[in-house]
């Protein structure tokens, strides 16, 4: 306990010119300064019209539900050659801007990279909102959305177990240990947080409900044992996590055999994917908090131009993957692959795929340069291109393969309707609205990890 | 109780102040429970319960229209309670249910029986057996006795069935457009009656459509005789027969005569505009005939040829060996050029682009005396016909190929002469009465005659009919009609077979036939079924007259009762008749729309939703314009365009055909109904006001300007003719429909064997293949035979109780059938050969639908067929993405019509209606595998070979389809699949599928394949 206290600061002072928190800060004023946006900072104008706006985007989600179960999933766009649309697109999408979370606070924390520290929480709970848009669509997609609970393994009278060899299955379990697992690794890291909450509040309401919370933790070191063990435990258990749920989500695809779908690239292409879109994400949302509350000490340009980093990392990665999908539909001479490509590339939806290039590969290549990592309104720009080419990612994948495979007779189109779009914005509508009431009423940034920063001269203050 | 009082207590008070609620109360204080009912009736009897009732339920429902709000649903709530009491007090009649002792006669329980009956298309007669399922009719297949079937069928004898379920059909009596009674139309046909007898029927005009029944003609004709009214006249008109035919028999031999043809004894066949395989009398017989001789055998050449001259691609022209894409005014030039190479005496200005082919033609014909056909098609003039007629003498093919014989009509006059006569008439003031049996002149007959106007003159304006439609609306009197699965008569086939046509029902909503309104103007007012049976004593004679009665209904026709053959000889000069001046400028052809012809099956919403055999349009109707025309005046799919002919004009949407001829457009009728049902009224575009006397079938000089866009549906390639270019390219490198020509089937049997993506070699998978022990189903479809009918399409449908989805969801892509023809082509869109390739579910032995499913809902089953478990499928979809022959359907929403009863009748019991959010697919048609295993086991044995017709194997008239048991090695469909022509498609993917097909073989004339 006390060596890897003693590792995390020594470790600070190796942070190099470039702090990953900005000189000048104590124990106390950090503290003071994270937890005052909860406590004291209260409604500020920005966050109830955001708030306002999200929720009735919210609201919209939930019209279109209703909808939906009243009418059936026809008034949705997929039809016979296209039978996922933006259901399937907008899942794979969700879960993987979850994984910037998974990594930041697992593998990250494995390989003791000391930035994450201040991002942690903010991306745990992004992926935990994520998780939650996802879990939306394989629910609500199906027919019949009030039998979708035949995909769990439960005993019943029917004697019927789910079919172990449809990767939706695999997705099911992958998906629900991912959620699992996520909620209560967040949950844990926030628990010392939740103590200094409630030891900080003034109102009795929000010590009652922030002490329950906090599940009674005082600081005492055997708590802080305690914690430290099960942090590490369920570090480990994510990690592999970050890796296998990406990957059995394109098993959907992989296993099927439709041209596009049907390719041994996908499952390292699809986690280099995910995490490059999460950490999209991550900026698109830390860039504008970290403005509104002034954070710009804990969120420093270090953490930016870290994450920066990563996305030009995984985009290489991705754009290996569309490299390689070319070659292999030329180098296999399958008939297939090779039509599949050409349609990909010319057919009508030839736009989507051009611009997902557009948007994936070549814009991101300006993270080479250092001043376009340092440039706070580009890098947000560019957080939105990946997110944008990400999810036309999985539109070519899904829609181009589908819309065209093997017999020319069945060919079709695939159209989004108007409840698409509002189921599809609908969720971002819920993403904003849980992520707002996450800024306004937790601690958004670890405290007790930041202050872990603090370099060792300025003791003082207590856990 | 209290409970309900207390509701009861509640209505009060909202409702009524005036009541005394007090005293109710009291009333019932001192009742116990067990009186609550009597007390209940007695609450009943208060005059202010009385009133309340009045109140709360007015004849006048309209207060309930309103909008609920909170107090009108406690007040239903509560009155609801209340009466259910009060109801439960009636005593009801009582009636006893007891099993049979003694079952009646032909009581089958829940097994379904069959009954000989026919279907009546342009008056002729197609045999049919109707299965009836506890007396309600759910499915016609073919009579295999009957010679215009022999056990298929065409689509509209399938689709026959939902408009006789329609509930959109007429179904009461209506005068002047109010509801009336059948007796007061008995009485007022009295009067009338009466009157005419009095003036010897003067002023009595009757109007039928096509009528070949020996009893209804001898009827009208004794109607119209010396002795009872003798001045009244017989009309008819029926726009989906051909005036051509009728006027070139007697223009080749001086008298009306009816023709068929032996298309089976024919080695070389030229159709000059005829769709003679997909439409008219004897089309499925032809069909038949036809395909036998389309199936290659090693070692002989035993296959014929076909010519086709037309212009705008058809069901004939799919099997083809050659196809000229010729004007519809060209064909004339073609029909004079060939007939004067045959030697018929007759002017052939010659110098048309077609010489060479015409030519070859002739050539080919001339090496085949005997043994050749020329058929003429319905919309050419009568010139043609009687060509036709001439070279058939020439060649030697009288009473080979074809045989002539007395008319089968009632009425073999011109129906375009008979309608302009009675028009005139009408106008003049010489018609007092008309009555119209069947017939919807208001919207079929030419526009420029102007029936409508006509008709308003006259002053009994009486009309029978199926529908309330155009006609029906302005007459006086409108009788629903019985439909023919609901009446007793006869009708003969296209050879004369005389055929009975027998209900499976009463009539559903009180229809009466065409005989009994002749029998009540004769006087006679009896059941039809008298009228028709006493005819047929009368008429017959014979002693054992019962049991011939009997065979007859049984069988579904009278034995031996097709005419004798006819000698004939062609008198007619043809060099009197010079050739027609070649029109200038875009030509318009007029056709029948392939499903819904004239617009008599408009509000068959099976019909409707079935794909135009060739272009695949649904729905609508639709200007047909081939690539190289529509690039020209600027034009592609979807354009909405006014067509200006004659000083007239209509606006209609392109749909650009591969395969129209150059300068032509060819535009279907029957659609722009504007009283046809809630399904097919205001569809598609109303052709008739361009559609004259003058250019019935074909004008010329038409204008055409673009005017907009419009959406037409299609089923396949929605996108205009890029896509299909595209389509079509991709579907020959993917070798999907395997062709050879005949000589190199004989050199190389199995050719399609090495065509297409290579198959996995057998044995890679680690795992055993499953052994299947008892039955192992599969299917073969022979592309050699398939014309692209579609009658296997709508046979699925009615089958398996498949729904129709409508215009928006097909435009989606979401049409339901099971079953689908896919189509390409191959060679310059202006003129190409044409596919047809049935598409059902491949039953593939490595499914790759089944390991895709997280909850098993479809799965293999012991006999190898890939199942689909409704109940369990919670609709992910997965199974249909991964189909790589995309057979799945999913129910979108809940397309199926759990609330109309009358389409709860005609649907199959033994097939299960699909709810929302379920995928569908093609079982091989389980429950008749299921029927046949249970008869066997019943009797200790197998199931036999071709006892199990599944629904598109029976209704194919070219026999195209053959399902049965692969392991046993004597069955049809084993034999079929080790032909060496049989191939599976994307075999490559190790689907392994149960249905294959018979790689296509043609047999072009040698010289124009050099040419």
């Amino acid at each position: 306990m006390a060596d890897h206290l003693e590792t995390r600061n020594s470790t600070t002072t190796l942070a190099g010119p470039e702090p990953v928190l900005a000189p000048g800060h104590t124990y106390a004023t950090v503290t003071d300064k994270i937890a005052a946006v909860p406590l004291e900072v209260g409604w500020p104008r920005f966050w109830i019209v955001g708030f306002t706006i999200s929720a009735l985007i919210f609201g919209m989600l939930l019209m279109t539900i209703l909808w939906l179960l009243g009418k059936g999933i026809g008034v949705w766009g997929p039809n016979n050659p296209v039978g996922w649309g933006f259901d399937i697109i907008n899942f794979v999408w969700w879960i993987g801007i979850g994984h910037a979370g998974t990594l930041i606070s697992a593998i990250l924390l494995l390989l003791r990279q000391q930035w994450r520290m201040s991002i942690s929480r903010f991306a745990e709970a992004m992926t935990l909102f994520a998780v939650a848009c996802a879990f939306l669509y394989p629910t609500f997609h199906t027919g019949r959305p009030w039998l979708a609970y035949w995909l769990l393994p439960y005993p019943n009278t029917m004697a019927m177990w789910p079919q172990p060899r449809s990767p939706l299955l695999w997705d099911v379990f992958a998906v629900s240990t991912y959620a699992t697992i996520s909620l209560v690794f967040w949950y844990v890291g926030l628990i010392p947080d939740l103590a200094s909450m409630r030891d900080r509040a003034k109102s009795r309401f929000a010590q009652v409900i922030y002490g329950i919370l906090a599940l009674g933790w005082r600081g005492s070191a055997q708590h802080w044992n305690h914690y430290e063990i099960a942090s590490l435990i369920l570090a480990g258990l994510s990690t592999p996590l970050v890796l296998s749920v990406h990957t059995v989500v394109s098993f959907d695809f992989a296993v099927g055999l439709i041209p596009g779908w049907h390719a041994t690239i996908f499952p390292p292409y699809f986690v280099a994917g995910a995490i490059y879109s999460g950490f999209a994400m991550v900026l698109t949302l830390a860039i504008p908090m970290r403005a509104w509350y002034g954070m710009q000490d804990f969120i420093t340009m270090k953490h930016i131009d870290n994450m920066c980093k990563v996305m030009l990392g995984t985009g290489l990665i991705v754009a290996y993957g569309y490299a390689m999908e070319a070659f292999m539909a030329w180098y296999s001479g399958n008939l297939w692959e090779m039509f599949m490509f050409k349609n990909r590339t010319t057919g009508p939806y030839g736009w989507s795929y051009w611009s997902l290039i557009i948007f994936n590969v070549l814009i991101p290549q300006v993270l080479w340069l250092k001043k376009a990592r340092q440039n706070i309104p580009l890098v947000f720009v560019l957080s939105l291109v990946i997110n944008v080419g990400m999810w036309l990612e999985r539109f070519v994948i899904i829609v181009t393969s589908l819309h065209r495979d093997f017999l020319p007779a069945s060919w079709g189109m695939y159209y989004p309707t108007k409840y698409d779009w509002s189921m599809y914005l609908g969720s971002i509508g819920l993403f904003l609205t849980l992520m707002y009431l996450f800024v306004r009423f937790l601690p958004s940034i670890s405290i007790f990890e930041v202050r872990t920063l603090i370099p060792r001269a300025s003791k003082g203050g207590a856990h | 109780m209290s409970s309900i009082s207390g509701n009861l207590v509640q209505i009060k008070t909202s409702a009524e102040k005036s009541l005394d609620l007090g005293a109710i109360r009291e009333k019932f204080a001192n009742k116990s429970g067990p009186e609550f009912w009597r007390s209940l009736e007695e609450f009943s009897n208060t005059p202010e319960f009385q009133d309340f009732l009045d109140n709360e339920f007015p004849q006048l429902g309209s207060d309930w229209r309103k909008p609920l709000n909170r107090r009108n649903i406690l007040k239903l709530m509560g009155a609801s309670l209340g009466l259910a009491g009060l109801t439960a007090c009636t005593r009801q009649p009582l009636e006893k249910m007891a099993p049979y002792v003694k079952a009646p006669e032909e009581f089958s329980g829940n097994v379904p029986v069959q009954f000989a009956s026919a279907h009546l298309l342009g008056g002729y007669a197609e045999g049919i057996l109707v299965e009836s399922h506890q007396g309600r009719p759910t499915k016609a297949e073919g009579n295999p006795e009957h010679p215009a079937s022999l056990g298929a069928t065409g689509v509209h004898a399938q689709a026959a069935l939902l408009t006789m379920w329609d509930p959109d059909r007429s179904q009461s009596v209506l005068f002047e457009g109010k509801i009336s009674n059948t007796s007061a139309f008995w009485a007022a046909l009295t009067v009338i009656r009466e009157k005419h007898i009095a003036k010897k029927g003067a002023g009595l005009r009757i109007l039928t459509e096509n009528i070949t029944s020996p009893s209804l003609t001898e009827m009208i004709r004794t109607l119209l005789g010396p002795e009872v009214m003798p001045q009244a006249k017989w009309h008819v008109w029926d726009p989906i027969t051909s005036d051509g035919a009728r006027l070139g028999a007697k223009l080749a031999f001086g008298e009306p005569v009816s023709h068929y043809y032996k298309l089976d004894a024919a080695d070389v066949i030229v159709s000059l505009d005829s769709d003679f395989l997909n439409f008219g009398p004897g089309a499925v017989r032809y069909a038949h005939d036809f395909a036998a001789r389309r199936r290659p055998e090693p070692g002989k050449r035993r296959m014929n040829r076909l010519y086709v001259a037309e212009v705008t691609p058809t069901v004939t022209s799919v099997l083809a060996d050659h196809r000229y894409a010729a004007k519809a005014t060209e064909v004339e030039g073609i029909a004079r050029s060939l007939a004067a190479k045959l030697g018929v005496a007759v002017d052939a200005p010659g110098g048309g682009p077609y010489e060479s082919w015409v030519a070859a033609l002739a050539k080919d014909l001339k090496a085949h005396p005997g043994a050749s056909l020329v058929v003429a098609g319905d919309p050419q003039p009568p010139i043609v016909h009687a060509l036709a007629h001439a070279m058939n003498e020439k060649l030697g093919n009288v009473g080979k190929t074809v045989v002539y014989l007395d008319p089968l009509e009632g009425n073999p006059v011109s129906h375009a002469e008979s309608l302009k006569a009675l028009i005139d008439e009408m106008n003049s003031g010489q018609v007092e009465t008309l009555i119209i049996l069947g017939a919807n002149p208001v919207f079929t007959a030419p526009s420029d005659w102007n029936f409508r106007d006509a008709y308003l003159k006259v002053a009994n304006r009486i009309h029978l009919g199926l529908y309330v439609d155009e006609t029906a609306e302005i007459s006086h009197w409108h009788v629903p009609e019985a439909h023919t699965l609901e009446s007793w008569g006869d009708a003969r086939a296209y050879d004369g077979t005389i055929t009975t046509i027998q209900p499976l029902i009463d009539p559903i909503y009180g229809g009466r036939t065409a005989i009994e309104i002749i029998g009540a103007l004769l006087g006679k007012q009896t059941t039809a079924f008298q009228t028709w049976k006493r005819f047929w004593r009368d008429k017959l004679k014979v002693p054992d007259f019962e049991a011939q009665f009997q065979k007859a209904l049984h069988d579904g026709f009278w034995a031996n009762s097709a005419p004798p053959p006819k000698n004939v000889v062609v008198k007619g000069d043809f060099r009197q008749l010079p050739p027609a001046p070649s029109p200038s400028g875009l030509e318009i052809s007029f056709r029948l729309d392939p499903n819904v012809l004239d617009g008599r099956f408009a509000n068959n919403a099976w019909l409707q939703e079935l794909p135009k055999p060739i272009s695949k349009v649904t729905w609508d109707n639709a200007v047909h314009i081939g690539p190289s025309t529509a690039e020209k005046l600027a034009l592609t799919t979807d354009d909405l365009i006014e067509i200006r002919l004659r000083g007239r004009s209509i606006q209609a949407a392109v749909w650009v055909t591969p395969g129209q001829a150059p300068d032509t457009a060819t535009i279907t009728v029957g659609y722009g109904r504007k009283r046809a049902g809630n399904v097919g009224t205001g569809l598609g575009f109303d052709v008739s006001p361009i559609r004259t006397s003058q250019g019935w079938w074909v004008d010329s000089g038409a204008d055409i300007r673009k005017v907009g866009r419009y959406k037409l549906v299609s089923t396949q390639t929605h996108h205009g003719i890029q896509q299909i270019k595209d389509a079509d390219a991709e579907q020959l490198n993917r070798a999907l429909v395997r062709v050879a020509t005949e000589t190199h089937y004989l050199e190389k049997p199995d050719f399609a064997k090495h065509m297409g993506p290579h198959d996995p070699p057998p044995g890679l998978s680690l795992y055993p293949g499953y052994e299947y022990k008892g039955y192992k189903w599969g299917m073969v479809i022979d592309l050699s035979a398939c014309t692209g009918c579609q009658a296997c399409v709508v046979a699925c449908q009615a089958e398996n109780n498949i729904t129709v989805v409508g215009k928006d969801e097909v435009a989606r892509g979401r049409e339901m059938h099971w079953m689908r023809i896919d189509r390409y082509h191959k060679g310059e869109l202006d003129n190409p050969s044409a596919y047809a390739q049935p598409v059902t579910c491949m039953h593939c032995e490595n499914a790759p639908c089944e390991p895709v499913c997280p909850v098993a809902a479809t799965v293999h089953s012991e006999e190898g067929i890939n199942q689909m478990v409704y109940n369990r499928c919670v609709g992910t979809r997965y199974c249909a993405n991964n189909c790589p022959y995309k057979v799945r359907r999913f129910n979108f929403f809940l397309y199926a019509d759990w609330d109309t009863p009358s389409l709860q009748g005609g649907r199959n019991p033994e097939v299960t209606v699909r709810s929302r959010g379920v995928m569908e697919k093609c079982t091989y048609c389980i429950q008749r595998i299921n029927r046949a295993k249970i008869e066997a086991e019943k009797e200790d044995r197998r199931v036999r070979d071709g006892e199990i017709l599944t629904a598109c194997q029976q209704v194919c008239p070219t026999k195209a389809i053959v399902f049965g048991d692969l392991n046993d090695k004597e069955s049809q469909v084993a034999k079929l699949a080790a032909d060496p022509r049989n191939y599976g498609i994307l075999t490559d993917l190790n689907t392994q599928p149960r249905t294959t097909y018979l790689a296509r073989v043609e047999n072009p004339n040698p010289e124009l394949v050099k040419g």
